[in-house]
Order: structure tokens, then sequence, then C-alpha cells
């Protein structure tokens, strides 16, 4: 383990708690986008540099970003005189547990059955670039459709909305 | 002797890290090396804002800075020395944590990119397996740095050049990474290292640049523009029009957060120039066979001062875009042309060597951008101008 992925743990929990903590909306968006580096870095400390990557590209440059334009763009980054804290919290909190609790129970379950290795695998961006486009092709190009699929619906619904509007 | 000049870097690294003891020596040369890299960028970028000054006065018709120095060359040390000097205002309302992380966080952002780059032969911090891919991530991370400082700021010209530059950096974004994924399907490897060697052969004289392929001139055009446009520089400076919106994010900043900021932009720059270089135009490797002998950093610190001159020149030479312009040129124009690249390119390793891709690529690319060209031009009519007001 080492230090450092102590280090890198403490950063991504504390991320995630102030995400959930902080008053500021916009605050909570940058704490999220700490939680998603202490992730890429977890990840490239497993030497899955493809994982790592991909993961401070698509959630700190794209979704993060997204996360805080929604924001600005919908309601302010003012905070809400009540509080930002759901009056349902105790109900959260048991969800959020019960939640936990089955995952937790499924991965300890799910653990006996998986390969038992001994080296840790060393897998290239290159090989896994050669089995997204051999072995796994029809999921890539499926989820490839759906996205497309998808974004043209986001842009029919934006302009539907601005004809509305006129 | 011109072994040794090629390597003086990397032996002068080697002889001071043999001072040290065995264990350290492997964490001593990465510091050596990041050192060297945190010094240098700044020394250039010192050295390009007054090529930026002289030069682009020279293109209005004015001299530039002429006080400091002989012909202005120590204007840096003197624009250093009052950013270091002059008072740190943070307006009261700005949030004050966001305020102070996001140039920092721009500048450190900016720097990691360099790892990755080779700089010449055996003279690359990190020869990382997916090099590009560390590039394009650190790359997106200033994004966020921007929006930080817009929206800390808590003024409407900072927020409004933010968005503008986030609306603008990830639409060109797309632009970039497809540029450069042809010459990762062309070369097979996401490592720099690699691509650069790719690069690094000789027909009757000629270097094997990427740009001197069909799919490549055409890809090195487009990652052109999107790399103009993700630095925010003219002709698509929008995020910091000084007429519309002050100096966009960074209004309110002052004093020695302003330099970071203009050094991460500098910094920026010349990063994307550098990778422009090793992706297309052969890294380190020499533009003909018999000047292999130059040391292979000059040929990349030349073609990057050559990428910065051609940036300079831009600017003092095109208009800015408008902001509707801007997006439908790189959601209608830029992206659909990279993906265009992608397919020739692949038709261009799937033919196989000999005369028939030159022609079959070249005869794809030249029928779109010809046909592009035609038709948009033959929707606008173009006669005698007309002045609506001032008749």
């Amino acid at each position: 383990m080492g230090i450092a992925f102590y280090i890198i743990s403490a950063l991504t929990v504390c991320g995630g708690l102030a995400a959930v903590l902080l008053k500021n909306t916009v605050h909570c968006a940058l704490a999220l986008t700490v939680a998603f580096a202490g992730l890429a870095l977890l990840f490239l400390r497993l030497d899955a540099q493809f994982a790592g990557f991909a993961q401070i590209l698509v959630y700190i440059g794209a979704v993060a970003i997204l996360v805080v334009f929604a924001i600005l763009l919908t309601r302010g980054s003012d905070t809400p005189k009540d509080g930002v804290f759901s009056k349902t919290w105790l109900a959260g909190l048991a969800i959020a547990a019960a939640v936990f609790s089955v995952l937790g129970w499924a991965v300890l379950q799910a653990a006996p059955w998986l390969p038992h290795e001994t080296v840790a695998p060393n897998v290239t961006v290159n090989q896994i670039g050669e089995a997204l486009m051999g072995r796994y092709v029809l999921p890539l190009e499926i989820v490839a459709v759906l996205l497309t699929a998808a974004l043209v619906g986001a842009v029919i619904v934006a302009m539907h909305e601005k004809e509305g509007a006129k | 002797m011109i072994d040794r000049l090629d390597q003086i870097f990397v032996l002068l690294k080697h002889w001071l890290v043999g001072y040290l003891p065995g264990e350290w020596q492997a964490a001593a040369g990465v510091v050596v090396s990041v050192v060297v890299i945190i010094g240098l960028y700044p020394a250039l970028f010192a050295l390009t804002t007054v090529l930026e000054r002289k030069g682009v006065g020279r293109i209005q018709n004015r001299l530039g800075p002429n006080r400091v120095g002989p012909y202005g060359i120590l204007q840096p040390m003197a624009d250093g020395i009052k950013s270091l000097t002059k008072e740190d205002i943070v307006p009261r309302s700005a949030d004050a944590v966001v305020h102070f992380l996001a140039p920092i966080v721009l500048v450190v952002t900016v720097f990691m990119g360099f790892a990755v780059l080779p700089m010449g032969r055996n003279m690359v911090l990190v020869d990382m397996d997916a090099g590009l891919l560390f590039y394009f991530a650190m790359g997106a991370s200033t994004e966020l740095s921007v929006f930080m400082a817009g929206w800390s700021s808590r003024n409407k010209y900072s927020l409004l050049g933010a968005m503008r530059a986030v609306a603008q950096m990830i639409s060109y974004e797309v632009a970039l990474l497809l540029s450069s994924v042809v010459v990762v399907m062309a070369t097979g490897s996401l490592s720099l290292v690699k691509i650069v060697e790719a690069q690094n052969h000789y027909t009757w004289g000629l270097p094997h640049w990427y740009i001197f392929t069909p799919w490549g001139l055409a890809g090195f055009l487009m990652y052109a523009i999107a790399a103009t446009a993700e630095t925010n520089r003219s002709p698509f400076d929008l995020p910091e029009g000084e007429s519309e919106l002050v100096a966009g994010y960074h209004t309110e900043y002052s004093g020695f957060k302003f330099a970071l900021f203009f050094l991460g932009e500098y910094v920026a720059m010349f990063s994307i120039s550098g990778l422009g270089s090793t992706l297309f135009l052969g890294g380190w490797s020499a533009p003909l066979a018999f000047l292999t002998w130059v040391p292979s950093w000059i040929w990349f610190f030349g073609k990057l001062l050559v990428s910065m001159c051609v940036f300079i020149w831009l600017r003092g030479t095109l208009p800015r875009l408008r902001q509707d312009q801007l997006m439908n040129f790189a959601w209608k124009f830029v992206l659909p042309m990279c993906l265009l690249n992608l397919f020739v390119v692949a038709l261009w390793r799937f033919i196989g060597d000999g005369w028939l891709r030159w022609l079959v690529c070249s005869a794809i690319l030249v029928l779109a951008y010809v046909g592009i060209g035609w038709e948009g031009m033959s929707r606008k009519r173009l006669g005698a101008r007309s002045y609506r007001y001032a008749d």
C-alpha cells in the first residue's frame, strides 16, 4: 500500500465529503473535482494508465465543467436561505446505507469466484485499444450509436424549447 | 563531439546527479529535469513577450517597446519587477480561496504537459506509454482553472469571459483531439517518443514528417486552428475581447497573479506548439537528411520559436471572430473535416505503400476542401460593398 495510497485516499474522501457538506453549490462541484482527481491518481497508482487519464479527461475535463455550467445556467450559485441540507436526511441516510450494504455484500460474495492472481496484470493502452476494436467492437459500436442518439435527442429538445420561447 | 553536443543536456544531468549516492540518483534526475523545464519556459516566455510586442508593433506600424535597454530587450525585466511589486488586490465580494487557487491550478496543469514532450534525442521527462492521452488529460484540466478564475471574481465581465473561454475550449478540444488521432492511427502508438521516431527517416534526403502526407497536411491545418482557439489566441481571443469584456476571466487579477495567468497562457502556447511539432513536424528530427548533425534540441526549440512567430503574425493580421462564427466554424467545418481525415488516414494505412494511396487520399481531401469552398462561396452574394448607414 504505502504512504502515497493513504494520502491520495484521504484526499479523495475529503473531496467527496466536502462535495456533500459545503454550502455553496459551486464549491461542491469543485470539491467533487478534487475527488475525481484523487480517483484518477488511485487508478494511476494501480498502473492503469488508460483508466486514470480517461478519468481526468472525461470527469475533470467534461463532467465537472458540465456540472458547473449547469449550476450557473439554471439557478445561480447563491446559497438558498433555508440551507442546502434536505429535511428528509434521515431517510436519505438509511437508503444510502442500504445501497452500500447491498453493494458491499455483493462484492464480498463475488470475491471467491474471481481468479486469484498473484502478479499484477500488465495491461498497456495498446492492448485495450486492440480489445476494443477486436473482441468488444460490437458493444463499443452500440454505445456509440446510443450516445449519438442521445446527442441528437438533446439537440432536438433544446431546439424545441427555443421555438416555444419565440 | 557532435554526439556529445547533441546529448549535452543529458550528459550534464548525469554528471550533476553522479555526485549523489546511488539510491538518490533517480529521484534527483527527475528533480533536475523538472527544475530545468520550470526555469526554461518562463525564460522563453520573457523572450517571446518582447518578440510579440516588437513584432505586433512592426505590423501595426509603430515601434513597440524601446525604452528599457538597447532596442527595448530588457522590457521583460521591467515587466517582471512591476508585476512583483504591484499591490495584489482581491475584490471584497470575491471568493478568496478559489480566487487564489485559480492561477496556481492553471500554471500547474499547463506545466504538466511538458512531462511527456520529447525536447530532443533522449530528452523526455517521462516516456509514457500513453503520453498523448496524458497531455490531453492535462489540457482538459486547464478549463476548470479558467472557470474558477471567472466565477470567483464575482464580476460580470470575468464570468462572461470564463463562460466564453470554457465553451470555446470544449468545442475546439474535440477538434484538437480528432486532428491528433490521425497521427496515432498512422504510427500505431500513443507514445510521443515513438511518434517522433516514426517520422525520423529520410527518403532522397527528405524527411518522413507527417505534414508531408495528404492527411498530415490537412490534419496539421486543423490542429493549428484548434490549437490557436484552445490557447485563446487571436483571432479566437473572444474570452479576452478587450473591447467587450475588459480582459475576460482575469479582469479582477492584479500583480503577480495576473502575471501567472499571462505566463500560463504563453506556456500553454509553447506546449501546444511543441505538441504540434512533435505530431506533425517531426519533433526534434532535422528537416533535411544532411542536417542531422545539428543537435536535436536546436531543431525542437527552433520549431517552437517559429510556431510562436506564426502565432504573433496571426495576431497582428487577422480580425477577431464573432461568437456564432466561432462556434459554427468549430462544429460545422473543423469537426467534419477532422472526421473525414480519420477516414482518409485509414485508407492510407490499408492501401499500403505505393503511388496509389497518394493519389486516392489527395483526391478525396482536395475534392472535399474545394467542394466546401465552392459551396460556401456560392451562397454568399459577393458584389459591390453596400453601406447601410453611410451612403
